[in-house]
């Protein structure tokens, strides 16, 4: 079994090596296996390719050469210390960390938290030895994402921050082992490195202001227009083409000057042809920022570079400046919109072009800045986009003219959703919006609202105002946590059952109003009574969107409602008087269903 | 350092030469064609494949175009050279051999913190990948260490050792050089002393303009062609020439790979090919590659069967 064990053990990926067959991660060299008891432990016999499993390990390649016998697994661990190997991955980190904070500190900087590189750098090294070292002078301007990028992507060091001014002026080295000089030459060594590397840094920083002098922003993105997105969707520069006619379209629904989302849209992405981020793709957006500004571009614009990304994940911020949040929700909703086109949509676990972030993003952006959008007044000329892009060749030539194409389909298709209140790519939009939903429960649920209290009032008008949604969710959510909220579901159910058996036996809908005068006790008028307040109350609160008041007005006929079954048989032996109860109860749900659609609560 | 430290970049490239020679390497000489780096040389690319034992080692100059950086940047250039060392079937000891080269050139393992770093390494362009690791020496790789698996699509049986120096960034380590310009070449108290910057300074800025400005890339494009259509051709001729000698030409058409290759590299360095054409190119330099290594398997050299007698 052990040498089933190590013949197929399920490396990510593994090797040959010499003239064997054997697959190891690296050539395996010895195999350590013992079994035991109290009373000792025996070498397991098994020889796998000529090895033979023994009792003999080794330590520190070079602070402890020799090779040692152990006994059992705790011995095991304490002659590996002996040996200048710590064994747990977890003491190696905390053990990195606490010296490295205490190197900066004694340096008056503070070490700038990285788990993922600690966790890295602990699984580089068997004896972690902590080296501080200082940022050359001539590249302590470069910007501070720069110096920390470079510094922890090829030399997986740690940064140190001075406190006071903010930035980036030392760094943190980890060596696997200890030094006659305590480590000075290899500082030093480090420190080589670390200058070739920031000189490099340095020369792209310098190309791409040069770059950006010379050109602009615009100059820099021309060459996009060459970078494919998605081979159905075409170039990145007919892409932004799209993003940018669309950000026009959101900018004043959202505060922004139509102009400057134009603007922002159009270099928002011109870092990606930048050769700093060529070389480091995770500055995008953060370049962005510091070239738009080089260029003299508004702060708003500089800004939308990196905002517009985000929020890139459920704890990310959420932009707040105008420009942003249109040129954020364009990119976006052109993303969803152009892989619902050519359907590409998320299956399962599969979402390989992160579309569910991207709607979540719509929707957090949408929620967090309080925004009245129509959405599907959106969706329907971004589809209409992709249409218009998939007809039309690309390259760099025809970008211009598509761009104006799609400009011009948006106003016709704006003036046809506002005029008959849906599109003729009803479809895909009305799906891209159950989509929408179906996030948007998935984020209420985390907040602790129930689905089925958004199923209610998804039933509502103007669901696609995500931002009227969830007001209206959330005051159904809080009334349904009261008493009255709780006994009026209750009484609403009752009457509700009755009147969908009563119209099932009967084959009518007892839709015509009730009428006072055939009310019989005091219980049945004090019901019509409070019927009549409830309906003035509710139907000026829904206009104003108070949707606390109205579901407040229709918690004060709990009492009357549970008093009126209390004391009245509906099915009376009078015909009229019946009718009169059924259409009675018709208005309470026809009442009840003015602020949200109760049936489909559960419980 | 070691009690007699090198004195020179040559001195370095000696030590090593030497020492792999006593190791029982063929030292062989430097490819005479424009590569990437010393994998591209037949000695590694073609001498991996096939069942024959082989140990070679040389200086292979290396070519990158995009690297330019007019001589300015410490340790960047488009011009440099790697040592390579490729032994098949890789020894057991084969880390422990490396570590010896290292002392040999004056690498104190007590004084430095030398690292053996898990890395994949893959070559699109030749179709070739192996494991290994990076070797880091105070922060720096110094080497590449790679256990071949494949190479031009072929599995590799038995597996060859691979091990790549980058000289100039190991000697200035060595030498205690900041600037590869100002690293000695030739031994500090000749009578007529050079630095690397003497040979190399005028040549990186010239190549960096060139590279990056002037070549002509109309004509690369069709230099490209050109490289590829022969390397097809060469590899579709008859498998016996006129007089009736059976030679599979799998060398010649390999030079034309390695042409295709650079010629890719330098219209990168343009910033002519975009991404998506970029995936293309290096699918076509690994298509020709594949072709002569399935040639190459099937010659005398390669452990084939079909040339072993000839007539």
């Amino acid at each position: 079994m052990l040498e089933a064990t190590i013949r197929t053990f399920p490396w990510p990926k593994s090797m040959r090596w010499g003239a064997g067959t054997l697959r190891w991660v690296r050539p395996l060299h010895s195999i350590l296996c013992l079994l035991g008891d109290e009373a000792g432990a025996e070498v397991v016999p098994l020889e796998i390719d000529g090895i033979a499993a023994g009792n003999v390990t080794r330590g520190h390649r070079f602070l402890a050469p020799e090779s040692f016998a152990v006994s059992g697994f705790d011995d095991y661990a304490a002659k590996l210390r002996r040996a200048s190997v710590m064994l747990d991955p977890e003491e190696r980190a905390a053990h990195i960390w606490q010296d490295a904070t205490n190197a900066a500190f004694a340096a008056g900087l503070e070490a700038v938290e990285d788990r993922g590189l600690l966790a890295e750098v602990a699984g580089l090294v068997e004896w972690p030895v902590v080296l501080m070292g200082r940022i050359g002078e001539e590249f302590l301007d470069l910007p501070p994402e720069v110096l920390q990028t470079s510094m922890k992507e090829h030399q997986k060091f740690f940064s140190c921050r001075n406190a006071r001014t903010g930035r980036i002026e030392g760094f943190i080295t980890v060596a696997n082992t200890e030094t006659a000089d305590h480590g000075a030459t290899i500082l030093k060594g480090n420190q080589k490195v670390l200058s070739a590397r920031l000189s490099d840094a340095k020369f792209f920083w310098e190309n791409d202001l040069r770059t950006v002098a010379r050109e602009g922003m615009e100059g820099m993105a021309a060459g996009l227009a060459n970078v494919t997105f998605h081979n159905k969707l075409g170039s990145q520069a007919a892409r932004i083409a799209r993003i940018e006619a669309l950000a026009r379209e959101i900018a004043p629904l959202v505060g922004a000057a139509p102009d400057l989302a134009a603007e922002a849209a159009r270099v928002a992405k011109a870092d990606l042809q930048s050769e700093m981020v060529g070389e480091f793709p995770e500055l995008q957006g953060m370049m962005g920022v510091y070239y738009a500004r080089a260029a003299g571009l508004p702060d708003a614009v500089a800004n939308a570079c990196k905002e517009h990304y985000q929020p890139l994940g459920p704890s990310d911020d959420v932009p707040s400046e105008p420009v942003s949040v249109a040129v954020a929700l364009a990119d976006k909703i052109d993303t969803l919109t152009g892989f619902w086109a050519i359907d590409e949509k998320p299956t399962g676990s599969k979402d390989p072009f992160a579309l569910r972030r991207a709607a979540l993003g719509v929707i957090r952006l949408c929620l967090e800045n309080t925004l009245r959008l129509k959405l599907r007044s959106l969706l329907t000329p971004a589809f209409t986009a992709h249409s218009a892009g998939t007809a039309t060749p690309h390259g760099s030539r025809s970008d211009f003219v598509l761009a104006e194409h799609v400009a011009a389909l948006h106003q016709q298709h704006l003036v046809e959703a506002a005029g008959e209140g849906r599109s003729i790519e009803a479809a895909p939009v009305d799906d891209l919006l159950a989509f929408f939903h179906d996030r948007l429960k998935v984020h209420l649920r985390d907040q602790g609202i129930r689905h089925d209290v958004i199923d209610a009032c998804l039933a509502m008008p103007g669901n696609d105002d995500l931002t009227l949604l969830v007001k209206r969710a959330e005051a159904l959510a809080a009334f349904l946590k009261t008493d009255d909220g709780e006994n009026l579901l209750q009484g609403f159910k009752r009457a509700n059952n009755i009147l969908t058996q009563a119209e099932g036996k009967d084959g009518v809908e007892y839709s015509f109003g009730a009428d006072p005068k055939f009310a019989e006790g005091p219980e049945e008028r004090a019901l019509f009574a409070a019927l009549d307040r409830a309906e003035a109350a509710i139907a000026p609160a829904m206009k104003s969107e108070d949707f606390a008041a109205a579901m407040s007005a229709m918690a004060a006929l709990r009492a009357s409602i549970d008093a009126f079954f209390e004391a009245v048989q509906v099915n009376s032996d009078n015909a009229v008087v019946r009718r009169n109860r059924l259409n009675l109860l018709s208005r309470i749900r026809q009442i009840c269903l003015s602020v949200a659609d109760l049936t489909r609560l559960e419980g | 350092m070691t009690a007699n430290p090198p004195r020179s970049f040559q001195e370095i490239i000696l030590r090593l030469q030497s020492y792999w020679a006593a190791q029982g390497c063929a030292v062989l000489q430097p490819y005479d064609m424009e590569v990437g780096a010393g994998t591209f040389h037949p000695a590694t690319t073609l001498r991996a494949l096939g069942t024959r034992p082989w140990a070679a080692a040389y200086v292979q100059p290396s070519r990158r175009p995009t690297d330019g950086r007019y001589g300015e940047n410490p340790n960047r250039l488009q011009h440099y050279y790697q040592y390579q060392v490729l032994i098949k079937p890789s020894p057991p000891d084969l880390q422990e051999l490396y570590l010896g080269s290292l002392a040999a050139i004056g690498i104190d393992a007590g004084l430095h913190d030398i690292r053996f770093v898990e890395d994949d390494w893959e070559s699109p362009t030749l179709g070739a990948w192996g494991l290994g690791w990076e070797v880091w020496c105070d922060g720096m790789e110094v080497s590449q260490f790679t256990y071949f698996q494949q190479v031009g699509g072929h599995d590799c049986h038995p597996v060859s050792g691979e091990l790549t120096y980058g000289l100039e960034r190991l000697a200035m380590y060595v030498l205690g050089i900041d600037h590869v310009m100002e690293m000695p070449f030739n031994d500090p108290d000749s009578p007529i002393p050079l630095l690397y910057g003497d040979i190399f300074r005028q040549t990186e800025r010239e190549y960096s303009r060139w590279n990056f400005d002037q070549v002509d890339t109309e004509m690369l494009f069709g230099h490209f062609k050109d490289a590829e259509a022969e390397c097809e051709r060469i590899l579709a001729a008859p498998a016996t020439d006129t007089a009736g000698r059976a030679i599979t030409m799998a060398h010649p058409a390999y030079d034309q790979c390695i042409k295709a290759s650079h010629l890719f590299n330098l219209l990168d360095a343009r910033g002519v090919i975009s991404v998506t054409e970029r995936q293309a190119y290096i699918g076509r330099v690994r298509a020709l590659a594949r072709k002569c290594a399935d040639a190459f398997v099937t010659t005398e050299a390669g452990g084939g069967q079909s040339q072993g007698a000839v007539g």
